[in-house]
């Protein structure tokens, strides 16, 4: 038996994409850039795979530019914004619960003498409209926050970036990071005024090794990979043809974003009964969350602890986030839960794959576990 | 030309009467080490000097340098160039095969060594001819008799000449397997690594005894160990490592003795398990990484206590250590950073928060017999994992 309940680390590769990049791998192997029959097929390949991710966020296919992963596209539109928009200030507004590959970016920044101010979360995790407005000044030139936290599920209201930067009559450009929100809730960034949005392949059934930004057209952004100019010049180097058209080929794929939501959320909201039936439970998500991700703690037993038992069970979920080994989580710390909680969060993240029975097992594995190591 | 690698006699760190069987072992120990990662050489051994020479052409050289100079019982090595036995193709030989080395040095000397004295010319005038060469292919260098920065090293031998630059340091201590075996019990933390190669140094060929706790412990501590390992083997050769299912034990002890006296009782039935293990592997003795007042359970009240459960003696060349002379070796041998990985190993489970670091002896087998099942030992003994580390 196995569940796989960490979809928020990365997801099975879905059929479709992985019969795409097959193909891609061994009969469309040319290089893009290459002239003759087999270059000009893969460039047909890369072209259609980007009009695919442009028509999923309701942008233009030349909005598009395919990076190597997230974490390449944020820093791509982090980088890319600020040295473009230099001379017109040096303060940064952010939030305190970015994903490694926006925090870290913001602290080489600050090194560099650019001021970063990150919004204090509430207790839910989503940071608040007023606190934003008062945060973006005129020498703001970027604004850099997610749409949904990647250990949390805390949907953020990304839609009130505009206003508040409108309002201040700021040059900033607005970033969104919604690798976690991209496929599972509403995301358009030309309705929010977004001018740069990172998605990710491998969260959506897509292969790793595939990654967008959203460049709104006529946002300048200086390139922070240099070499043979592909992705008009954004980001060099050879494309990943079969991750980029597996990466297609899973948005795709995609089910009616409304309708999945209704059924995880009815998965979420048996299994957080279930589970708060057994002793010590806490459910660190908001009810308001995006419902794929469930973030709890199980007192008294360490999280790495539960990871194991429940992995011995054929059951893998991951202990806070996958991204960070050994310490307490930066955001479980943000959002104030007590250092008890926080040893003992795990999350229990969902796909269109999870099953009713997938969850009630996994409610069931916990309270065995529970039973055997609490003295 | 040929690349080779010459071994000295002398190079050895070895003396006595034994010396001929400490060196068989250490050219079999070479022999299998090169073969099982490079391919196969041939070995020649003349006038204190073992040659060692691929029998491919295109075999990873360096690569088997690197392996040579990890071993145990190696002091030092010299890769040399081997060819004719011409003053012409000599001098030309040497500025090729040396002329990196040279080019980035301030001073040499040339040495010559003649076992063949057939060959036309002798020390001295060999030592002429080719300093004489490079140093009108290198202008920059000088001549430095007593503090060269590279020894050229001219041997003229039966059927060929040798050329090679500085020596290569080696790993020194005896040839594995010539101090016998031990078993040495390995956490995954600091100490035990380091506590094993200093063992192997001399001469020991290692067995390991690795205790996991899942799921208090998770796989990666698991792979963590063996990461180690392999790190020791560098040095050592072949470990075999015995993993015991340990979670059933601990459970017990939490559960049938004093709290306070948990890890007590815990080392004291890891001796016992290693003691057994140890012994259906040949294995006389055991090691571990400990060292005095490092923990509670490394006090000399609770190490008298938990040297009473094994049944055969126990080295702990770490035990008058201070942890920054551990971790100065645990670098050293490229442990270090697989060592702080974060995993939890079954040390830390069940930790008590204030454990006795004075247990007297009675009080320890007290708690130990309160916790004992037999069944449980067996069975942990019977069901132990093996994996070859190599």
């Amino acid at each position: 038996m196995e569940i796989y309940l960490d979809n928020s680390a990365t997801t099975k590769v879905c059929r479709e994409a992985a019969d795409a990049m097959m193909n891609m791998l061994t009969n469309n192997y040319g290089n893009p850039s290459s002239l003759h029959k087999k270059g000009t097929q893969a460039l047909r390949a890369l072209e259609n795979s980007r009009e695919i991710v442009a028509n999923s966020l309701s942008v233009s296919k030349d909005e598009i530019y395919f990076t190597s992963s997230g974490t390449t596209a944020n820093n791509t539109a982090i980088f890319g914004a600020v040295s473009a928009n230099r001379s017109r200030g040096n303060r940064i507004v952010t939030s305190a619960l970015e994903h490694p590959s926006v925090n870290e970016a913001m602290k080489r920044l600050e090194q560099q003498g650019f001021e970063v101010i990150r919004l204090r979360p509430d207790t839910t995790g989503a940071f608040s409209a007023q606190e934003l407005m008062n945060a973006v000044n005129q020498r703001t030139v970027l604004v850099s926050i997610m749409a949904v936290n990647n250990e949390l599920g805390t949907i953020n209201p990304i839609n009130n970036i505009k206003t508040a930067v409108r309002r201040a009559n700021s040059p900033a450009l607005i970033h969104v990071d919604a690798v976690q929100a991209f496929g599972k809730i509403p995301v358009n960034p030309t309705k929010a005024g977004i001018d740069l949005l990172t998605v990710s392949s491998h969260k959506i059934h897509g292969p790793k090794g595939a990654g967008a930004l959203y460049v709104r057209k006529g946002v300048q952004l200086q390139p922070y990979i240099v070499g043979g100019g592909q992705e008009k010049r954004l980001y060099s180097g050879t494309e990943a043809m079969p991750a980029i058209v597996g990466f297609a080929e899973a948005v795709k794929n995609l089910p009616d974003i409304g309708r999945e939501l209704v059924e995880i959320r009815s998965l979420r909201d048996n299994f957080v009964r279930e589970a708060a039936k057994i002793g010590g439970v806490h459910i660190n998500s908001s009810p308001d969350a995006l419902p794929y991700i469930i973030n709890m703690s199980v007192l008294g037993i360490p999280s790495q602890t539960m990871v194991n038992a429940l992995s011995e069970a054929g059951i893998y979920v991951s202990a806070g986030s996958a991204c960070k080994k050994g310490h307490r989580s930066e955001v479980l710390k943000a959002v104030g839960l007590s250092p008890q909680r926080m040893d003992s969060a795990i999350r229990i993240s969902l796909s269109r794959y999870t099953t009713r029975q997938d969850m009630e097992e996994t409610a069931e594995a916990i309270n065995r576990i529970v039973e055997r190591i609490r003295r | 030309m040929q690349e080779v690698i010459l071994l000295k006699d002398g190079e050895l760190a070895l003396k006595g009467l034994n010396r001929r069987m400490f060196e068989d072992i250490l050219i079999k120990n070479i022999r299998q080490r090169l073969k099982a990662s490079v391919g196969e050489f041939t070995f020649t051994r003349s006038q204190s000097t073992t040659v060692i020479e691929p029998k491919e052409e295109y075999a990873d050289f360096d690569k088997a340098v690197d392996i040579i100079r990890h071993i145990f019982g190696v002091v030092g090595i010299s890769r040399a160039a081997k060819c004719e036995k011409d003053i012409g193709v000599i001098k030309k030989t040497a500025k090729e095969y040396l002329g990196d080395e040279l080019s980035f040095a301030r001073t040499f000397k040339v040495e010559a060594k003649r076992s063949d004295k057939k060959f036309p010319y002798n020390s001295p005038e060999i030592c002429n001819e080719v300093g004489g060469y490079l140093l009108s292919c290198f202008n920059h260098l000088k001549v430095d008799v007593h503090n060269p920065e590279v020894k050229v090293t001219v041997e003229i031998r039966d059927n060929h000449a040798f050329i090679h630059g500085n020596q290569l340091r080696g790993a020194g201590g005896m040839p594995t397997g010539t101090g016998g075996n031990a078993a040495v019990l390995i956490s995954g933390g600091i100490d035990s690594p380091v506590a094993a190669w200093m063992m192997a140094k001399r001469g020991i060929k290692l067995t390991a005894v690795h205790f996991a706790s899942p799921p208090f412990t998770s796989e990666r501590a698991e792979m963590k160990v063996h990461e180690l390992l392999k790190k020791v083997a560098k040095y050592s050769g072949r470990i075999d490592l015995y993993t015991v299912h340990f979670t059933e034990i601990q459970e017990r002890i939490r559960d049938f003795s004093p709290e306070d006296m948990f890890t007590v009782t815990m080392r004291r039935m890891m001796m016992r398990i290693a003691s057994e293990i140890a012994e259906k592997n040949d294995c006389p003795a055991l090691i571990t990484g400990e060292s005095v007042g490092q923990v509670a359970s490394q006090t000399i009240w609770a190490l008298r206590c938990t040297d009473d459960a094994a049944s055969l003696p126990v080295f702990r060349p770490c035990i008058g250590m201070d942890k920054n002379e551990i971790i100065e070796i645990s670098r050293k041998i490229d442990a270090f950073d697989i060592s702080i990985q974060p995993y939890e190993d079954c040390c830390t489970v069940f930790t008590p928060k204030h454990p006795k670091t004075k247990p007297t002896l009675e009080a320890a087998r007290e708690a130990e017999k309160s916790a004992w099942d037999s069944e449980l030992i067996k069975k942990a003994i019977d069901t132990a994992k093996h994996t070859a580390i190599f």
